[in-house]
């Protein structure tokens, strides 16, 4: 599948070959033993563990356009584990070590790519946060470390350290076991795996109403009929509030744009991943070459797919304050994907007020690290109609309890 | 850039403004009276609808002023901008103002 790399190939002729076939398009059946909402990572990774560790396999995963065209599409691909608190370290780590085998147990590359994640500081509190932070992860059993502005260099020699610009670096945190895997090939060995098991994939199928009897979910009203479900899995991201609010239910989730873009194809300058909180741009080298930079989310709620320009120019300054390289790089396309971002920066994963509904949403910014980890808890919540010990903290009761997650400004990137 | 109609500037860039979420949510009458869940639903929760939201906007770098907007979040169309203490103009009666 692979071929080896020569200096006379162009970029990414290395790349495993586009796969011509790895699911079928089937109808929908009248009924299912689970019916999962949104066929991107975290919907197909879900099914994927449903069938493989508790054995459920009359499972649909209904996806309104294409498999993985949403945020799936639309993300920046950047894994790491580094959160402050205990309850995401768990989670986020959970995930980094199914990522770390996830081309075997899918027996299909994902070219997750352990290349590590700088998280830069700026200012003296930032500095003082990233050290916290460090300490926080190591008593957590996560690889970090903390690097003066040299060792950033050593790390990663294009960033400016140069003390004489606005936010100079003064050090970053750094994860060496993070990384970026190829979005796509993700979805498509998780799609493939999980349909090899008999789960149904069932695409240009919007789910239009959510019917219950009683307190209990009884079935889903679609674009392509009715399908009755024993158990229904919310795996929307960012129309989750649309999705929840056909039973009643109310999130504390605000769907923002969130954009990215990238550049023409460069040769290999970008070792690492690159994120700064303060001046908030993030920066890696996609496997073909592009330099693939994210942002800050607009500040308003939005489910339009794009975002204001001036976003992108804030996103632009910085990464040329920290990469004065780039710039005569040519940006090719930008895109903006649909986050739901909750009160706590932190993910809504387990039971609601619903029997047999469950929910996985909130993940804001994030959630492309989380696919193998919250697939598994999820499926295991489906399962036993109890979370796992990984996302039980992630209730939607905690909003009412006070147990917050905190995680803002404590991620190593702001929302 | 959007431009954003400030009912006392006129159109301005969208850069000039600062968000303010949801518009018309009313700071508890009886807070006392109020259980953790309708806290929740005060301090945590806000509507998130795919369509017309009624939002609070400032002109930050204009006039410094708040006022309501209604604005499509599938289309970021404005459809009607009034000001603070004015009720949300119905639906037929929204003009749009700004595409």
């Amino acid at each position: 599948m692979t071929s080896p790399v020569s200096p006379a190939q162009p970029p990414g002729a290395h790349l495993p070959d586009h796969p011509d076939f790895l699911w079928d398009n089937p109808e929908p059946k009248a009924s299912y033993d689970v019916v999962i909402v949104g066929g991107g990572g975290h919907g197909l990774a879900t099914a994927y563990y449903l069938a493989k560790v508790h054995g459920i396999t009359n499972v649909a995963v209904l996806e309104k356009g294409w498999l993985a065209g949403g945020n799936m599409a639309r993300n920046t691909t950047i894994i790491r584990s580094n959160y402050l608190w205990d309850e995401s370290s768990g989670i986020y780590e959970h995930s980094l070590k199914l990522w770390e085998g996830l081309e075997e147990d899918l027996g299909y590359p994902v070219l997750f790519d352990q290349r590590g994640v700088l998280n830069l500081a700026h200012s003296l509190q930032d500095v003082r946060d990233s050290v916290r932070r460090v300490n926080a992860n190591r008593l957590n059993g996560i690889d970090a470390e903390w690097l003066d502005p040299e060792g950033v260099k050593e790390v990663c020699p294009i960033v400016n350290i140069s003390q004489d610009v606005r936010y100079p670096v003064m050090g970053a945190t750094f994860q060496p076991r993070a990384g970026i895997a190829k979005h796509d090939y993700v979805a498509w060995g998780y799609a493939r795996a999980a349909h090899a098991m008999g789960v149904d994939l069932i695409q240009n199928c919007e789910v239009t109403g959510i019917e219950t009897a009683g307190d209990r979910v009884t079935a889903v009203e679609t674009t392509r009929g009715r399908i009755a479900a024993g158990r229904v899995a919310l795996c929307a991201a960012g129309h989750s509030s649309v999705l929840a609010g056909m039973v009643g239910l109310r999130l504390p989730i605000a769907s923002h744009p969130l954009q990215a873009l990238v550049s023409e194809l460069l040769e290999p300058v970008h070792p690492t991943v690159v994120m700064s909180n303060a001046v908030h741009v993030y920066v890696s080298q996609a496997h073909k070459g592009e330099l693939v930079m994210g942002a800050g989310i607009d500040s308003y709620n939005g489910y339009g797919q794009r975002g204001s320009f001036h976003i992108i120019e804030q996103q632009m300054s910085a990464a040329l304050e920290l990469f004065p390289i780039f710039s005569r790089a040519h940006l090719l396309r930008t895109w903006a994907g649909i986050v739901d971002v909750s009160p706590d920066a932190s993910p809504i994963v387990g039971l609601t007020p619903v029997e047999g509904l469950y929910l996985n949403c909130g993940w804001g910014t994030g959630g492309f690290k989380a696919t193998p980890g919250v697939g598994d808890c999820f499926a295991h919540t489906i399962a036993h109609d109890k979370p796992h010990r990984f996302n039980e903290p992630f209730t939607l009761e905690r909003f009412t309890t006070g147990a917050l997650v905190d995680e803002h400004g404590a991620a190593a990137v702001a929302h | 850039m959007q431009l954003i109609p400030c009912p006392w500037c006129g159109p301005r860039e969208e850069a000039e403004f600062h968000y303010g979420g949801q518009a018309h949510v009313a700071y508890p009458e009886d807070p006392a009276a109020l259980t953790d869940r309708e806290w929740a639903q005060y301090v945590f929760f806000r509507d998130n609808p795919s369509g017309p939201f009624a939002e609070r906007w400032s002109h930050s770098a204009g006039c410094r002023r708040w006022f309501n907007a209604v604005r499509d979040t599938r289309t970021h169309d404005l459809l009607s901008v009034y000001r603070i203490g004015e009720p949300v103009p119905a639906p037929s009666e929204s003009e749009e103002v700004n595409s």
